[in-house]
Order: C-alpha cells, then structure tokens, then sequence
C-alpha cells in the first residue's frame, strides 16, 4: 500500500497533480470520513424514507379523511418545494426553535446537530415521493387478487401486509429505485448546513492544499462511482424480485 | 379531473394560512415591527432574487435541451462509437449530484476567457447557469432517447418502404410522434430544476435565498425564522404546483407515463 501513496506523491512533485488524501494520511482520513458520512447519511435517509412511504401510502388508504387529505397535503408541499430551503427551514427556522441545552464546556448547544436535521429533512422529502411511488404500485394490483383473498378470509390488514404489498414493492421498484438514487445524489445538499460529508470534507482539503482541480475531479468520480454502483444493485435487485409473467 | 387538480389546490390553502397566520402582531417582541411588517419590509428584495431564480432556470433548461437533444440524438445513432460514448456522457451527468457539478463549473472555469483578443467577462451567475444545464443535459438526453424508442419498429420500417432517407425519417416521422411522448417528463425536469435553483446561493449567487439570509441577519430576530423561510417555500410552491399540476393533466391525455 505504501508504495501505492508514495507514487501519489511522485505525481504530485513531477507533474503537479496534487491527490493529497492519497498521500496525506491527514487527508485520507478525512477524505474517508466524508465518505462514511455520506454513506451513512444516505443509509438512514433511505431507510426512513422507505418507512415514511409505507405509512403514507398505508394512510391514504385510511377510511378517515382528514388522514388522506393531511398526507395529500404533505406530498403536495414537499414535492413542490426546493430540497435546499426545506433543509434550511429545518436546520435554521425548527432546530432554531428548541430549546438549547448547556453542555459539557458550559456552552449553549442545540438539541439536534446538523446530521440529524438533514436526516429529518432529506428523508422526509424522499418520503413524499414514496407515498406516490407506492400508491401507484398499489392501485396497480389487480382487483381480483384482492378480492380472492378477500374470499379466503384474510383480514384487510392481512391483506395489505401479505398479498397487496408485496405486489405493490414489485411493480414500484423501478421509480423508487430512480427515487433512491436521486436522494443519494441529494445528501450532498447536507454540505450547506455542514455536515461534514464528502462534498464537506472534499471543500475543506481543497482550501487547505489548494488542489481544488483535482479534488473536485476525485469528488465528481467518487459521487459517480457510488451511485453507480447503487444503480448496478438496484437493477440486481429488480431482476432478482422479477416475477414471472409481469414486466418484461 | 380538473375537480380533483382543484381538490389538490385546495390542499395548500390551509398551509398557506398557516404560514400567513404565524406572521400575527403578537408573536412579535415588544418593541419591535410585526413580524408581518419585516417580511413586507424585505419582500422587494427577495422577490427580486426570486426573478433570478427564475431567470436562471429558464436559461439553464434552454442550454440543457438544446445540448441534451444533440446528446439524446447520438445516443441512437446508427454509429455504435457515438452511441456508446453518447450513452457514457448521459450517464455521467445524470449520476452526478447537482450541486457538485455547479462547484466543478463555478470553481474550475475561468473568470473571464480571452477570445482572439477580446476578453469575455464570465461571471458567477453565468457560470451557475451553466453548472446547472449539465445535468438537465443528461436527463434530456435521456427523455429524447427514451422517447424515441419508445415509438414501434414498423414506423421506421414503414418509413424505409417508402424510401426515407434515416434522417427524413428521424425528423418527418419518429421526432414528431416524441414530441408528445416528451412533453410531460421535461416539464417535470423543468420543476426540478426550479427547485434546484437555490443552490446556487452556496455558490455565491445572489437569488431568493442569500437575499432571505441576509435580511434574517440584518434583522437578527428569531421569530423572523419560520415566517421568512416559509415565505420562500411557498413562493416556490405557487410557482412549481401548477406545473406539476398541469404535467400531471398531459401525462393522462397523452396517456404517457414521466
């Protein structure tokens, strides 16, 4: 490995092209850091969003009205709005709201971090889009699959767990995976109120070592690489729950 | 259907009076301007950072359509070079995050380029423009090459029959049929760009929202949060629900799914 950055080294002193988190164990740590960030960033924003789409598209099918009307509203709103401002409304104008708390050094600190609020926000605005993207698969079930299993005494929520759903996930996947991909894409909007994810980390060692260039290059290939490779999964994951006689 | 677009407009009115209704006199500090009064006192000037948000989207979806249908274009190219190559490009800019591509442009080009003597001023906000144009270019590319192979085989074998020339078929027979096909998504990536608008601000543009940051500072109130962040969210909902809305009503006529 050593000889590996060492040769990044080389490339820095003979041609000039800087890749110092190769280099720099300083760097690369860091560098590595924004990494698993963003990875975990984007984890538990997919995940939330997963379960933000369940309960919706669950509570659309509500037979109370105001529940189908308030989670109409909340796709309306965050669908229509810019991810930017909605993360800022929720680190500044919310995470401004609560109560401070004094911590260890006796200053006074937020309830929530900045990890958190874009948790909150991102997974929420990929949540919006789930509620959709499931509904849709649902209405897309056939009928009479329902109501055969309506005959063979499963209750409605039996239903919707056992037989509806898991028709619903595969007629879905395809838009949720466009889903998943573009909120992995917006974690990077997580760098404006400074979490220190890639684009964070990249912006910093690009000041210190003054390589923006090549720092930017690496974080282009790096965004690229990553979501390409959710994408290679996700197309796995499409063919693996392929069901015989639906889609092509 | 226009009963159910209107249900939907009807959903934001109780969200628009909520936030119209946090602004009230009382939950202002003593001594200090309603808080209906700051956000009327700073409204010309976000509004005028608002116009170049909207500006700056519809110059950036021009520049993206025009290089992303030449992209789209080559993507079907008979040339399986150019096809290939094409298909990289597309998926280059449609995988890469917005924002950093709008870092890569402002950062790495020039400020100003020096053509056969002359010098070209390249400010910020043109070279945000442009930043955000990349990756409407690849998603057009895509909508264009989605489109057009979507359209059945035996139009252009029909069309070969009859002693079309690739390109006569191209543009008297298969493009004409897309138009239709690709109305609906580009609309929805026109929403998406308007909404992607405000991230310019971190690249030092100065739209709606470094507008409403710096009256937040210069105001320095904490009430003034929620009502001034939300005014913008629903500038940009009133702007961007009417063209879902109305993309949502093309996608059914032409019964096309984005």
């Amino acid at each position: 490995m050593e000889t590996v950055w060492e040769w990044f080294r080389w490339l820095d002193k003979t041609h000039g092209i800087d890749l110092s988190v190769f280099y720099d164990t300083g760097d690369r740590h860091r560098f590595l850091m924004g990494f698993l960030t963003t990875i975990l960033l984007s984890l538990t924003c997919l995940m939330s969003s997963l379960a933000i789409g369940f309960i919706g598209a669950w509570a659309q099918q509500s037979q109370w009205r105001w529940a189908r009307l308030a989670v109409g509203a909340f796709i309306q709103f965050f669908r229509n709005t810019p991810p930017l401002v909605q993360l800022y409304f929720f680190y500044f104008a919310i995470g401004g709201m609560l109560p401070k708390f004094a911590d260890a050094s006796g200053m006074a600190s937020p309830l929530f971090g900045s990890f958190f609020w874009a948790a909150v926000s991102l997974s929420l605005f990929g949540g919006a889009f789930n509620i959709e993207i499931f509904r849709a698969g649902i209405e897309a079930v056939p009928r009479a699959t329902i109501e055969a299993a309506e005959s063979l005494g499963f209750s409605k929520g039996q239903i919707f767990r056992l037989v509806a759903f898991p028709l619903a996930l595969r007629f879905s996947l395809r838009a949720l995976n466009n889903n998943m991909v573009n909120l992995v894409k917006t974690t990077s909007l997580a760098y404006a109120i400074g979490v220190p994810e890639l684009l964070y980390v990249s912006a910093q060692i690009w000041s210190d070592q003054l390589n923006t260039r090549e720092m930017m290059t690496l974080l282009l290939f790096s965004y690229v690489g990553l979501v390409g490779a959710m994408v290679w999964g996700m197309h796995r994951l499409e063919r693996a729950l392929r069901m015989p006689g639906y889609g092509q | 259907m226009t009963q159910s677009l209107l249900r939907r407009w009807i959903l934001l009115l109780p969200l628009v009076s909520l936030v119209l209704a946090l602004p009230h006199e009382a939950l202002a500090a003593p001594g200090q301007p309603g808080i209906l009064a700051s956000l009327l006192k700073w409204t010309p000037l976000i509004f005028k950072g608002f116009l170049l948000n909207l500006l700056a989207s519809v110059l950036s979806m021009a520049l993206g359509t025009l290089f992303g249908a030449f992209l789209g274009l080559a993507q079907i190219s008979p040339n399986r070079l150019v096809a290939k190559s094409a298909w990289a490009v597309t998926q280059f800019f449609r995988n890469a995050p917005w924002l950093v591509l709008l870092f890569y442009t402002v950062l790495l080009i020039p400020f100003e380029i020096g053509i056969s003597g002359g010098v070209i001023p390249l400010p910020d906000t043109a070279k945000a423009i442009l930043g955000l144009a990349l990756p409407v270019m690849g998603n057009v590319s895509e909508i264009v090459r989605g489109a057009v192979q979507s359209v059945p085989s035996g139009q252009w074998e029909s069309a070969q029959a009859l002693a079309f020339t690739r390109r006569q078929t191209l543009w008297m027979i298969i493009l004409p049929q897309c138009l239709k096909r690709m109305l609906p998504p580009w609309m929805n990536l026109y929403a998406v760009l308007t909404m992607a608008t405000p991230l310019i601000s971190i690249v030092g543009v100065e739209e709606a929202m470094t507008m409403t940051r710096a009256a937040l500072a210069a105001e320095n109130r904490s009430e003034l949060l929620v009502p001034m962040y939300g005014m913008l969210l629903v500038w940009f909902y009133l702007y961007c629900a009417p063209i879902a809305a109305w993309t949502k009503r093309l996608e059914m006529r032409f019964g096309v799914k984005a």
